[in-house]
């Protein structure tokens, strides 16, 4: 198939001897027992998109000894394998890698399904047969059936609108319970007052045969309603399940050596101060502590925005969640994992998450207005009627009728709906919105403030002067270097991928952490590391070399790379004359180098954590409205104080959650296209809302005096929800250039290769 | 008119079993992935619907 291709292409670009995947102990903490010796570990697999990529996984994880059984979902993108005892489950991992399906472990969550969705569409179906059966009984009543047959047909109607509104209203009836007892008001408060009285209202006329009964309108609107209310959950689970199956980027655990020399494998919760843990290579720092044994080089990007690795020995600190570059080492854990630097970054979050909460949605701060003028409304008709004499049930009658007229159907689907389709071509580009709430506030934003490492630039280095470098040379460079995790290493392993085979044939290979490679061929030793190391003579040459038995042959300068699109990305922004800021953890010189080169004015260097919270304060005290975009852990407290935030899909997992908007592909164009989409969403929200404001203008009057008989009713509120719906889609139409499903997971397996 | 309101129990019955049965699929977990289920008509094997429903013995 040829969707297929990309993933394959995937494997080929895939450093040799890279990742190992997870170790068999860390699987088992992140699986469950279901039970007969049986387990489950859920894969979250995004590059799976076709029903060949399913067969594929699944008979490539049959395969393997002791596997039950596989299963693959295809829409959230996960496979969940079922394994007896016998199976060696680190071989899940490496098996797809190896097939092109790049994996990483999930939380289980096969036990947790969505309840409150299940929840929803039972609702939906209860309210749907309802509808549709009262509806049926009332067009019999409407073409005009005999009185007796019509109080049949509205007893009937009561018998099945009672438990129909007691099941379905619920979600209603909680929410606004739930508004009115913390003494605000919400969209649901009128729905549910309006429900209420035109049931008990229709069911004293029915006992008492009367003519008009409004049993249709009280159910169609729970179902309308419903129908906006489900719309909107499936929207926001799937961006959260879409966000939670991206790889974890902190330790579930950490191997623990006892004083005994026993080891253990420990969940983090159970890690203490003054316990020794042994970090491999490729793993990340469970907790902060400090190295006792072991050379390495850890690599602090994800961490503190710093593009180069530092060097690890003896005596180094090291913070939670950095990454552990190229040699095992042995450290002495300092804080449990509730006191680390992640913990820190939580409570500067919870500090931080101000703005935001403050918030209050356009669909509710319209409901704010709306409801009490409804009720005053309903209320002024019922006093009128008494006042010019048209007795209590007349009256009453005719302010059920105004309450279900301007009841806020169109109003409470007017905004969800843009919503729903919005995220939904969001999603198609690549982008994951949390919520409805972030759509309208980023519309708001003045001001965007970048994070250097790993969101303006890719995180990841690249070799500079390929074309200053011999061929061959290159060639024994990449070859050596394929060995080896250190980002230089990689990025030269990158830029000769195609010419490795020029190389001579190793006798050995080995690293030796912190300092670099060594090759043995022929006779001849190659080292390609530091400078001071590798060579026997380093009068004046620092940086990144490549010799031959202590005679430079080589040397390498790297820069990190620019994420695709960060140019226009930015020219973009600014020609909407946006402010633009960076703000990074990084080495100032390195800040304004690439400040200069991408045409920002504003930034700054050097930054801690709380100084960018500091920084966002500062603008948010001069009455800016910050759009955040960053990636690290030491963004994530700025995200969360931002008035709106997004994140690549390689951030750090706090920050993740914490951003308002992730997008999946490497390019920065997200950024402009969200705002861009958000904007067009605004427009038609407000159309929505204005829309819905002059359906109750012209059928108010109406209403008022007492010229609504519940067939209008069910027409006017039915048509003013179909105007609604289909002004939304027209957001879907706007520009139908970027559906491109197939590329989307490829590029997913790119981000994560 | 009145010989034909034994349709209305009638209806309401048959509608009552529809809303049963998509109640029932609901439960059974057949709306838990439509993408795949899409992809999966077209593949000859028949497997079932839930992995842990599977018990065919001693096949892998």
């Amino acid at each position: 198939m040829s969707c297929c291709g990309p993933a394959t292409l995937a494997l080929a670009a895939a450093p040799a001897g890279a990742e190992g995947g997870p170790s068999r102990e860390e699987i088992v903490l992140a699986s469950h027992r279901i039970g007969e010796g049986l387990w489950q570990t859920d894969l979250s697999v995004p590059a799976v998109h076709c029903g060949a990529c399913m067969r594929t996984v699944e008979n490539a994880l049959g395969r393997i000894d002791g596997v039950e059984g596989a299963r693959v979902n295809l829409s959230t993108r996960r496979v969940s394998v079922r394994w007896r005892e016998v199976a060696d489950p680190s071989a899940f991992v490496p098996t797809l890698a190896a097939i092109g399906y790049p994996a990483h472990l999930d939380d289980p969550a096969a036990d947790e399904r969505d309840e409150t969705l299940s929840s929803l569409v039972r609702a939906l179906a209860v309210a749907g047969f309802g509808a549709m059966n009262i509806m049926l009984m009332s067009v019999a009543v409407w073409s005009g059936a005999e009185a007796g047959a019509r109080d049949l047909f509205h007893l009937i109607s009561a018998a099945i609108a009672l438990p129909t509104i007691a099941y379905s209203g619920r979600v209603f009836f909680s929410s606004a319970w739930n508004a009115l007892s913390h003494g605000r008001t919400n969209m649901d408060v009128p729905i549910s007052i309006g429900i209420l009285i035109a049931f008990g209202m229709s069911l004293y006329d029915t006992l008492n045969s009367g003519a008009h009964a409004y049993f249709d309108a009280a159910v169609s609107l729970i179902f309308f309603l419903l129908i906006g209310r489900t719309l909107d959950h499936v929207m926001r689970e799937r961006a959260r399940t879409a966000v939670k199956g991206l790889a974890r980027f902190a330790a579930r655990g950490a191997h623990v050596v006892h004083g005994d020399g026993r080891q253990e494998y420990l969940p983090l919760a159970e890690i203490a101060p003054g316990m020794t843990l042994m970090v491999a290579a490729g793993e990340r720092i469970p907790v902060d502590g400090e190295i006792i044994a072991g050379q390495s080089d850890i690599d602090c990007s994800l961490v503190n925005g710093e593009s180069l690795p530092r060097e690890a020995g003896p005596g180094t600190a090291v913070e939670a969640g950095t990454l552990n570059l190229t040699g095992p080492v042995t450290m002495r854990a300092r804080a449990a994992a509730k006191d680390s630097f992640l913990a820190e970054m939580v409570r500067l979050m919870e500090a931080a998450e101000g703005g935001r909460s403050r918030y209050r949605r356009l669909a509710d701060r319209a409901a704010s207005l709306y409801a009490p003028f409804v009720h005053a409304a309903a209320l002024v008709t019922f006093i009128g009627w008494m006042l010019v004499g048209g007795g209590w049930h007349q009256s009453l009658t005719v302010a059920v009728a105004v309450l279900i007229i301007t009841c806020p159907c169109a109003l409470a689907l007017a905004v969800p709906m843009v919503q729903v389709v919005a995220a939904r071509r969001l999603f198609e580009a690549g982008i994951m919105v949390k919520d409805g709430g972030a759509l309208e506030r980023i519309t708001e934003v003045d001001t965007v403030v970048f994070d250097k490492t790993g969101t303006l630039t890719l995180g990841a280095l690249a070799l500079t002067n390929t074309g200053n470098i011999a061929p061959a040379d290159l060639a024994v460079a990449a070859a050596i270097a394929a060995h080896s995790r250190h980002p230089h290493a990689r990025a030269i392993a990158a830029a000769a991928q195609d010419r490795v085979r020029l190389a001579p044939v190793f006798d050995s290979v080995g690293e030796h952490p912190g300092l670099g490679l060594e090759a043995t061929a022929g006779g001849h030793v190659y080292r390609l590391g530091r400078a001071a190391w590798a060579l026997s003579d380093t009068s004046g040459i620092t940086g990144t070399v490549l010799s031959r038995n202590g005679r430079l042959i080589a040397g390498f300068s790297f820069a990190d790379r620019l994420r695709p699109g960060a140019q226009q990305a930015v020219r973009a922004l600014q020609a909407e004359g946006l402010r633009i800021v960076l703000l990074s953890g990084d080495r100032s010189d390195e800040v304004l180098r690439l400040a200069a080169e991408l045409g920002i004015d504003e930034c700054a260097g050097d930054l801690v954590p709380g100084d960018k919270v500091a920084a966002l304060a500062a603008l948010a005290a001069e009455g800016r409205k910050v759009l955040m975009v960053g990636d690290g852990l030491n963004d994530a407290p700025a995200l969360a104080a931002a008035h709106a935030s997004m994140a690549p899909a390689t951030a750090a997992d706090i920050g993740r959650n914490a951003a308002d908007f992730v997008f999946l592909r490497d390019g920065l164009e997200a950024v402009p296209a969200a705002l861009g989409l958000s904007r067009a969403a605004q427009v038609l929200t407000r159309q929505n809302l204005a829309l819905a404001l002059i359906y109750n203008a012209i059928a108010l009057p109406f209403a008022v005096l007492g010229f609504v008989t519940p067939l209008l009713a069910a027409i006017a509120m039915s048509s003013s929800s179909v105007i609604v719906v289909a002004n939304a889609l027209r957001l879907g139409r706007a520009d139908g250039g970027t559906r491109e499903p197939g590329r989307r997971a490829a590029r997913m397996s790119e981000a994560h290769a | 008119m009145s010989d034909f309101f034994y349709l209305i129990p009638l209806s309401l019955g048959l509608g009552f079993v529809g809303l049963a049965v998509f109640l029932w699929s609901l439960r059974g977990g057949q709306y838990e992935d439509l993408d795949g289920a899409a992809e999966r008509v077209l593949d000859d094997e028949d497997a079932p619907i839930l992995p842990q429903r599977r018990t065919v013995p001693g096949q892998g």
